[in-house]
């Protein structure tokens, strides 16, 4: 008997991970990585360099093929098939929708140099997402003054600061109005004293109820705002549960030992 | 110096300007519309359309343009005829007249130097805008359309400036299979009224003129996205 109480109590899985396993020539990155994130839920991965966090987010919005693991989006399930011995997706057209319901935020902004912030924003609603040219400008000035870019929009982004490019880029990432912000260690190319406005920023959507996935360096961030933190080791999990859980009471002694940077 | 000529030849001239402008223009056009995928096939691939558009691009790049107008005018342009299926068809009025020889080896030129100018500029695209771009859901059509396509022309704008600069300043080549361009009606001129060196000034004026006009459009081109300094 299923047990639908539960499905009552949790919100919707907004993204389930299953099994995932990514290997780059005969380096096995991701050694079986699973996750759930439920509507609402601030999920950050730490981990030290080269523990595959940032491979593992790529996997989701399918920038990276994974070798084997389902990934299911909102509800509907990634369709692989099998190309010349590689594992890639059936559709590209499925990709494409699921991706368009994920919101991406790069470590190196990558904001489109030949576009206004603006036009940056409005690029994919009405480009990607068929919104119509009203109401793509009524997100962009919503998210804009979110991220309190609004008097820049007009700007190329080659002439904002690191941490208003990467504000800008939230916006971006905010108008397609996705079920799921990723990160990826969205503050590690700024300098010290520009980290600060973006993890504000951050941190209201966190606090705003954005389902969101966090790869970050940031320990002392993630222990706040997360739901859960994910402590990754060469590619495995190797330690999950509340902030309070992984921060303070670790089970595996490497994550004590990695974390204990912030105590 | 004397002038006195001028008046007389000058809705030649003028019709010349026409002239070469057309030749210019339809080769720029026609020729970019081959760059662009000349120049991508070598960055995407597949292999099997790569090697020949390097191929194209060597073999352009490394003949006289003079031979490749001889070539397709004489050559081609005389094994037509010899066709009586092609002399019945709508194109034949088309093919028995110099200028689409013309506009066609320049184009094929115009394709050689530019497909070789649009594979750097593919290729110097930062990666990271266009995984962005992927990442938001774009098919690889929009992608091009949207991000790559523009950002890629963005680049190489002072390049391509340049490029037609010289482009523009080889049409008087098409004079040897009989474009009569403004080259041409001084050729005329000179010959007509005895006078070298008034003719040769006034077209290389007129040359001085269209090019500034190619430098000021591309830097208005160049301008409308702004860079720092």
């Amino acid at each position: 008997m299923p047990d639908n109480t539960s499905l009552h109590r949790s919100p919707a899985q907004a993204l389930v991970v299953t099994d995932l396993h990514k290997t780059f020539d005969k380096d096995e990155v991701l050694r079986g990585v699973s996750l759930e994130a439920h509507q609402g839920d601030v999920l950050s991965i730490i981990g030290a360099s080269g523990s595959g966090k940032s491979t593992f987010l790529r996997c989701i919005n399918l920038l990276e093929q994974p070798s084997s693991g389902e990934i299911s989006i909102g509800g509907e399930a990634v369709r692989f098939t099998t190309k010349k011995g590689q594992r890639v997706p059936a559709d590209m057209k499925q990709v494409q929708r699921l991706r368009s319901r994920l919101g991406m935020v790069f470590q190196s902004f990558n904001l489109w140099s030949h576009m206004t912030v603006i036009q940056n924003v409005v690029e994919v609603p009405i480009h990607v997402l068929g919104v119509s040219k009203a109401e793509a400008a009524q997100r962009a000035e919503r998210y804009l003054k979110r991220v309190g870019l609004w008097d820049k929009r007009e700007q190329y982004p080659a002439f904002l600061s690191g941490g208003q490019q990467q504000r800008a880029a939230i916006a971006r990432a905010l108008a397609i109005e996705p079920r799921v912000m990723l990160f990826d260690e969205p503050t590690s190319a700024l300098d010290p004293e520009l980290v600060g406005e973006v993890l504000k920023v951050i941190r209201d959507l966190a606090n705003e109820g954005r389902t969101m996935i966090l790869v970050t360096h940031e320990m002392k961030f993630a222990r706040d705002v997360s739901s859960q933190v994910i402590f990754l080791h060469q590619g495995r999990v190797e330690e999950c549960g509340t902030p309070q859980q992984v921060f303070y009471e670790p089970v595996s002694d490497r994550c004590r030992a990695f974390v204990s940077s912030i105590h | 110096m004397q002038w006195y000529w001028l008046a007389e030849y000058l809705p030649k001239f003028i019709s010349g300007v026409y002239v070469t402008l057309q030749l210019l223009g339809l080769s720029i056009f026609f020729g970019m519309l081959l760059a662009i995928p000349i120049g991508l096939v070598q960055v995407t691939g597949p292999r099997w359309l790569a090697i020949p558009a390097r191929m194209f691009c060597t073999v352009i790049r490394g003949t006289p343009l003079l031979i490749q107008l001889y070539l397709l005018y004489y050559g081609l342009g005389t094994l037509f005829p010899l066709i009586p299926e092609i002399r019945e068809t709508f194109l034949w009025p088309l093919l028995r007249d110099a200028f689409p020889y013309a506009v066609l080896a320049f184009s094929l030129s115009v394709a050689g130097y530019e497909g070789e100018v649009m594979r750097g500029a593919f290729k110097g695209v930062p990666k990271g805008e266009l995984e962005a771009a992927r990442a938001f859901g774009m098919s690889r059509f929009t992608v091009l359309r949207r991000i790559w396509l523009p950002r890629a022309i963005q680049n190489v704008l002072p390049t391509l400036a340049g490029e037609f600069v010289l482009t523009l300043k080889s049409t008087p080549l098409a004079g040897v299979i009989t474009i009569f361009d403004v080259y041409g009606v001084g050729s005329m001129v000179r010959q007509e009224t005895y006078r070298i060196y008034e003719p040769l000034l006034l077209i290389a004026g007129i040359y001085i003129l269209l090019t500034g006009v190619i430098v000021l459009l591309f830097r208005w081109l160049e301008g409308r996205v702004p860079r720092p300094v």
